[in-house]
């Protein structure tokens, strides 16, 4: 009972929030590319760009505000790569992300030796220069919420205000309401003479910028530098999250925080209980596995998911 | 209409090219405000394409184009629709996850603030579906509607961008006998209050009973335009065709012998949950020809999947020559002497970038002759191609050019070489006609009556009832996953047959 009750409690969830935090950001970001109808498997990839990016500006400007900036214009120039890459020249979009994926394992490491001589990791920043705490004025004096909400980085409210962010602009604005035709059916928005191409390039654009976000947490927010590697698959596993969210946004918030959940109770158990460290920590990766297994075939995609539009043959 | 422009929409000498086909040949129309125009033509004469071009869709290589009088320059369909053109395409343009007021709206939404305001867009939606007699529930999900009302969910929408003309293509293929009449009074509204339309169709007696004006297109080009109180429908069909064609199916009287096929309680459910097949019991016999009627989407398609061996049944049976074939897949039934005409041609039919050689022995690939132990016996499937090319007249005669490069009649040509070569003793033909020009109607017609003389069973499905009443020899009629009845096709009228088919 007593193990039992130190792994779940009230900070155990507040664990959940920060770990679903980037899993949240990239998530809503696929969810914008993928409603518009591209498929977009290089989260992983731009989460390592905007985590590298974070640490590396910091380290060179000693300011995280600047390198936060610069790590949600990393996530914008690699996802307009790949926006190029798949809606200019209608490149496969599974062999464009996966391209930026691998691309992305290795460019953090060079850069990293080149600016810092270190391939590891980017240079520990002091405390000070990684992004501060916040606390919300009011929720301060209330007991539950205090301890769920406070202390956090500015970025885990960002992410939680964007999932009815995300939800109002996407079912209640024209914006919205558009990308979802052009990812549904492209031809007939193309008909009532809205830009396919627009529409698609402003989805993963901002699927780019949201990823980015999502990686700087990693490495200027829950970390103070850039390791190899830091994202460990988190972008897939935000991915899983769109298709168990079913590409709705409160969904994917919910299905993150399931996976964020569960990476926060393996931490926990780390320790307390007597199996090997490793197997605990396969845990969420395990639960994707099965949640996906048991799931994916009854989730519906937009319908145009993953075919470049093309009028003419 | 005293002193405004003398033609509402004027085409001249527009050319489209897709890569080396001259899709739209130096196309010259005018069609006069406040007017019906029909544009009629096989498939493949170039209307769909002309119409796209009108509304911006494609781009023209050549030629102008004047709305109102004034030649203007269409970049795209924002600008089509800012001129007052609107289109309804032959295959809908509609977001089926999206509500029929936001289909509606999509690309011209009122706002509140940053907000889409619904309640104001709902409003108009319902207005104009009270003014113009398109009832239809604002707050449906489109891919819930029946195709009839998505149809007026397509006109309402050219109607909120405020068009002036309409384009309507083919808008009668997919519809009952009833649809077509309301659509025709609807569109008889619309032209009452103003309104110049221009419909696309192939079916004669729609355009001899609607429209003011005929144009005729051929080839990509445009034979001839005359005023409909002039025309007649034989001398519309030469000039379709380019020669005289017989209209109708000539054959003798069928004599079927024993049962070849017999189909008894079969029951399907689709993955959804809904009824595709509901207890469909059926024989044909040696030598005759069972048609299916029935209007698209009643089952038909799951019937013919059934009975090709593409979908197991959930329950019941599936005979041939006695024998019970249920069980057994394509490969084994083909090898039993079953040929299958698909019903859509590009994606079951053929691999459009395969070579017509290629082609020609799909689903023969891992029999002898075709294939050796290892290797394809090149030689025998040259000789085999060629001959095929020659006795079904598929043009043009090149059998290493790629699917794709063919006409949908030379397509289906190639098909039903293929299919037929083998003397089959049953034939499953889904919509053989479909996308085919007259000719080769007339000559895919015949082979099929031929085969049938030869003693084959033949189960044709047909969106077309002029072709379920000349071609069959028993006809049954097919609503939602069921036979409601069987009816005689020398008797029976095209109104008894379309109240069958709407379950009436
Ligand atoms: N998007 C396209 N790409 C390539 N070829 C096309 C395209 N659209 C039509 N075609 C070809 O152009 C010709 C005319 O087609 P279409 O205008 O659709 O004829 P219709 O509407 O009269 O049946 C056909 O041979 C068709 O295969
Ligand atoms: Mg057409």
């Amino acid at each position: 009972m007593e193990t039992l009750t130190s792994i779940i409690n009230l900070s155990l969830l507040a664990s959940m929030v920060r770990i679903s935090t980037p899993l949240i950001l990239a998530s809503l970001g696929g969810l914008y590319s993928e409603r518009g109808g591209v498929i977009n498997i290089a989260l992983e990839g731009i989460m390592l760009s905007g985590a590298f990016t974070a640490a590396a500006v910091t380290a060179l400007y000693h300011n995280p505000w600047i390198g936060l900036i610069a790590a949600a214009g990393a996530g914008l120039a690699v996802s307009f790569i790949h926006a190029v890459a798949s809606i200019r020249f209608r490149a496969n979009q599974v062999v464009v992300g996966a391209a930026i994926n691998i691309l992305f394992l290795g460019v953090p490491p060079l850069m990293s030796g080149a600016l810092f001589q270190s391939t590891g990791s980017t240079p520990q920043l002091p405390r000070e220069q990684t992004l501060p705490d916040w606390n919300i004025p009011l929720i301060g004096q209330v007991p539950v919420l205090n301890q769920l909400f406070s202390g956090h980085k500015p970025i885990v409210f960002f992410a939680l205000a964007m999932v009815p962010v995300t939800y109002y602009v996407l079912f209640r604005t024209r914006f919205g309401l558009r990308l979802r035709a052009v990812g549904e059916n492209p031809e007939a928005a193309d008909t009532a003479g809205i830009s396919v191409e627009r529409m698609r390039y402003a989805g993963v654009l901002l699927s780019g910028l949201l990823a980015g976000i999502g990686g700087a947490y990693l490495s200027i927010g829950q970390n103070s530098l850039f390791t190899r590697n830091m994202t460990a698959g988190r972008g897939f596993i935000a991915l899983a999250a769109l298709i168990f969210g079913k590409w709705h946004p409160v969904g994917a918030f919910l299905a993150c925080l399931f996976f964020g959940g569960a990476e926060a109770i393996s931490i926990r158990m780390q320790g307390v209980v007597a199996i090997p460290v490793q197997f605990i920590q396969i845990i969420p990766y395990v639960l994707t596995l099965v949640v996906l297994a048991g799931f994916i075939g009854r989730a519906t995609p937009p319908r145009a998911i993953g075919q470049p539009y093309v009028k003419e043959k | 209409m005293t002193d405004g422009p003398k033609y509402a929409i004027e085409m001249r000498g527009v050319t489209k090219r897709f890569g080396a086909l001259v899709a739209n040949d130096r196309v010259n129309l005018a069609v006069a405000p406040g007017s019906i125009h029909a544009i009629i033509g096989e498939n493949g004469a170039g209307k769909s394409t002309a119409m796209n071009i009108l509304y911006g869709f494609y781009k023209a290589d050549q030629g102008q184009i004047l709305i109102d009088g004034e030649v203007r320059s269409i970049e795209g369909p924002s600008d089509a629709i800012k001129l007052g053109l609107g289109m309804v395409h032959q295959h809908f343009m509609l977001v089926d996850t999206l509500t029929v007021t936001e289909n509606i709206i999509l690309g011209a939404e009122p706002l509140s603030g940053m907000a889409i305001d619904f309640a104001k867009a709902r409003a108009r939606v319902l207005d104009l579906s009270n003014q113009y007699g398109l009832q239809v529930d604002p707050d449906a999900r489109v891919g819930r509607l029946s195709v009839g009302q998505q149809q007026r969910v397509e006109i309402l929408k050219t109607l909120y961008r405020g068009a002036r003309i309409l384009i309507l293509d083919e808008p009668t293929a997919v519809l009952t006998p009833q649809e077509v009449a309301e659509l025709f009074s609807i569109l008889r509204g619309l032209r009452e209050q103003g309104k110049t339309i221009i419909i696309i169709t192939h079916k004669l007696a729609e355009v001899l009973a609607l429209s003011g004006n005929i144009t005729v297109m051929r080839d990509g080009k445009v034979i001839g335009g005359l005023a409909t109180k002039d025309a007649t429908a034989s001398e519309l069909a030469r000039m379709m065709v380019g020669r005289e064609v017989l209209l109708r199916v000539e054959k003798r009287e069928a004599e079927p012998r024993s049962p070849t096929l017999s189909v008894q309680c079969v029951s399907l459910k689709n993955p959804d949950g809904g009824v595709a097949l509901y207890d469909v019991s059926f024989t044909v016999r040696e030598g005759e020809i069972l048609a299916i009627a029935g209007v698209e989407g009643n089952g038909q398609t799951e019937l013919i999947e059934v009975l090709a061996g593409l979908r197991r049944p959930d329950s019941g049976e599936v005979r041939l020559d006695g024998r019970n074939i249920t069980p057994l897949g394509p490969h084994e039934r083909k090898s039993l002497g079953v040929a299958h005409i698909p019903e859509d041609r590009r994606r079951r039919g053929l691999l459009l970038d395969f070579d017509l050689a290629e082609n020609s022995i799909l689903g023969l690939h891992s029999d002898r002759p075709v294939s050796g132990a290892f290797l394809l016996n090149k030689q025998f499937i040259t000789a085999r191609a060629e001959r095929l090319v020659k006795d079904y007249d598929v043009r043009p005669p090149d059998i290493k050019l790629a699917a794709r490069g063919f006409s949908g009649g030379n397509q289906q040509k190639l098909i039903i070489g293929r299919e037929f070569d083998s003397k089959p003793k049953l034939i499953l033909a889904a919509q053989p006609t479909r996308g085919v020009d007259i000719g080769a109607i007339e000559f895919i017609h015949r082979k099929i009556i031929e085969l049938r003389d030869a003693g084959a069973a033949v189960v044709v499905v047909s969106a077309e009832l002029e072709e379920v009443l000349s071609l069959g020899d028993r006809v049954i009629v097919m609503f939602g996953g069921r036979i409601v009845g069987e009816v005689d096709p020398k008797t029976v009228t095209e109104e008894e047959l379309g109240l069958m088919m709407t379950g009436g």
